[in-house]
């Protein structure tokens, strides 16, 4: 191991009241060793370890609640319809929506994106009719659009960033016009961790007569949602991210955008009635959910949003700020370190690269130590192409995550530039 | 731990990711290859020259990556000169082998490549090793679709 560069400096203590010793104890999987050091994760923009509180959840669902939903007569039926439906219940408040049948369950952002570009799209989207996308989107903000643009005749057009990573809102103002039908915004960057102004950006988009489509799926794990507030029209997010089992996520969108909008699959679950004359669907929000659902992650969905509330998103967003002021202020100390990402306003992440040693081989050299981060593109090859590079690492934060695995990281990153020195 | 870092990142590897050899456009070219990985965004072309008797004359690669693929590219162009297609395909084999762990059986003289057989202890940078010979066999056997990891 290389010289010790970094003390943790008293003064970035944890000024909140957070137990952090306490959380990580709900979280048995941050005690595993990995090439025999204990595991630093700071991947959780890739996906967030679960808590005991979920997993305990989902076993307790297969154990005393399961069946299949809205079909039995039994009592199994019925508890697992009231678990799922409880779920949608939680997620509702999760978002701040105004009805709970205004929460479809999905298997994450990909497809409630997806879902939206495919039933609001193609049913909305007349030639020549354009769709904006921020230059910051993550690949599934992207493709889905290009796709329904392809078979519609409609236009995808980007909104360009500024070098620190923020969205220009002239730029974005200018390309409103009265054939923008809809706008796709991430509302925090997964590559940059840039907070975007959705409120505003809303607002500007509505006035344009267009319809806005939110990807939360980064924002969901450090940001409280409100979508009344917001007043999106539509809000996808990944239950992965923010505790929840993998495979469930949630699609928000207004209840009179969602009750006129042609169904997105077919199949049980979604109809009122079948003949071969033709099929009536269900009302929403089942009519967006065929076949049978992910009941037993949706209920762990549920458990998620509950274990944060018990800590408190606020609690989390300010701990997590924390940590990203102090990762920020351990990098400054270095020249060699180019960071990506300077935003006004940030969360969760922190991209950067090291000079003379490739984002690839730093992840190989960190994960040897117990460190994991992310390396590439992710899933952001537009982000890469504007800053000129064809790969980062990214090392993004959770509620457990302390300072202690910040200076691990950069003590590995001392490491990686001894062995390419 | 240390020490598979120190194997997989060994002077010759870092030496030829700094000074990759070999490394430009090829004038004489008459086949040529692109090879992405498309996980991590490596990508390189290889460009080269095969004689009427399929003897690879000269060979010459140009892109971007770790260390590991720039290196990899830079020894196996130094090797595959004066080969026959024949000879760099069951290198290849060799060396895909080795870096792999499948060689259990077979213990083949891969030369220089050596160097590079400390990948075997990382699993998921392996296909950095092998992106620059796939995109190479491709170029050989006029391949015309791009060389992919996934």
């Amino acid at each position: 191991m290389s010289e010790v560069a970094l003390k943790t400096p008293t003064e970035t203590q944890s000024g909140n009241l957070l137990d952090v010793q306490e959380i990580r104890a709900q979280f048995p999987i941050l005690g595993e060793i990995v090439h025999e050091n204990t595991l630093a994760y700071l991947d959780n923009g890739a996906s967030s370890q679960k808590p005991i509180a979920v997993t305990e959840t989902l076993e307790r669902y297969y154990a005393t609640q399961h069946a299949n939903v809205h079909r039995g007569v039994h009592e199994l039926s019925d508890r697992a319809t009231e678990a799922y439906e409880s779920a949608r219940k939680t997620a509702c408040k999760f978002v701040n929506a105004n009805r709970t049948e205004e929460i479809i369950f999905v298997r994450g952002t990909t497809e409630g994106l997806n879902l939206v570009a495919e039933s609001y799209g193609r049913w909305k989207l007349q030639p020549g009719d354009e769709i904006l996308v921020s230059e910051m989107e993550h690949h599934s903000n992207i493709v889905p659009w290009q796709l329904i643009a392809e078979r519609t005749g409609s236009i995808v057009r980007m909104i360009p960033m500024n070098d620190n990573g923020e969205i220009i809102q002239e730029d974005y103002l200018n390309l409103l016009n009265d054939k923008t039908q809809i706008v796709a915004i991430t509302y925090v960057a997964n590559s940059l961790g840039t907070v975007n102004p959705i409120k505003e950006m809303v607002r500007m988009a509505h006035d344009a007569g267009a319809v806005v489509v939110v990807d939360a799926a980064q924002a969901a794990p450090h940001i409280s949602i409100d979508v009344v507030d917001l007043d999106c029209d539509f809000l996808a997010l990944s239950g992965h991210k923010m505790y929840a089992p993998t495979g469930i996520g949630i699609l928000y969108g207004k209840g009179e955008l969602l009750e006129a909008m042609p169904p997105y699959q077919g199949g049980g679950e979604m109809i009122r009635r079948v003949s071969f004359e033709g099929s009536t669907y269900a009302d929403i929000p089942h009519r967006f959910e065929a076949g049978t659902p992910n009941i037993a992650d949706a209920v762990g969905f549920g458990a998620a949003c509950q274990f944060m509330w018990d800590i408190g998103i606020d609690e989390i967003a300010t701990h997590e700020k924390e940590l990203l002021d102090y990762v920020h202020k351990c990098a400054d100390r270095y020249e060699d370190i180019r960071i990506y990402g300077n935003a006004k306003h940030k969360a969760g992440v922190f991209a950067f690269t090291l000079d003379k040693v490739h984002a690839h081989d730093l992840g190989t050299v960190l994960d040897r130590q117990g460190v994991a981060i992310r390396v590439g593109h992710h899933c952001a090859m537009p982000v890469m192409k504007h800053f000129n590079v064809a790969a980062t690492a990214r090392a993004s934060f959770a509620v457990y995550n302390t300072y202690d695995e910040i200076d691990r990281m950069f003590e590995a990153i001392n490491f990686a530039r001894e062995l390419f020195g | 731990m240390m020490d598979d870092l120190k194997a997989l990142y060994q002077e010759v590897i870092i030496d030829h990711s700094r000074n990759p050899r070999n490394f430009g456009a090829l004038e004489s070219a008459n086949c040529s290859a692109e090879g992405v990985n498309p996980l991590c965004g490596d990508e390189l072309t290889l460009q080269c020259w095969l004689d009427g008797n399929d003897v690879i004359q000269d060979v010459k690669f140009v892109g971007q990556g770790c260390a590991i693929s720039i290196a990899s590219a830079s020894i196996m162009t130094e090797m595959l000169k004066g080969l026959k297609k024949s000879e760099a395909e069951s290198l290849f084999e060799d060396f895909r082998a080795r870096v792999t762990g499948l060689d259990e059986f077979r213990s083949a003289d891969i030369g220089k490549l050596e160097v590079l057989s400390g990948v075997r202890e990382f699993p998921t940078r392996v296909k950095c090793a092998t992106l620059p010979w796939h995109t190479a066999i491709a170029a050989i056997n006029r391949s015309e679709e791009q060389v992919t990891t996934e």
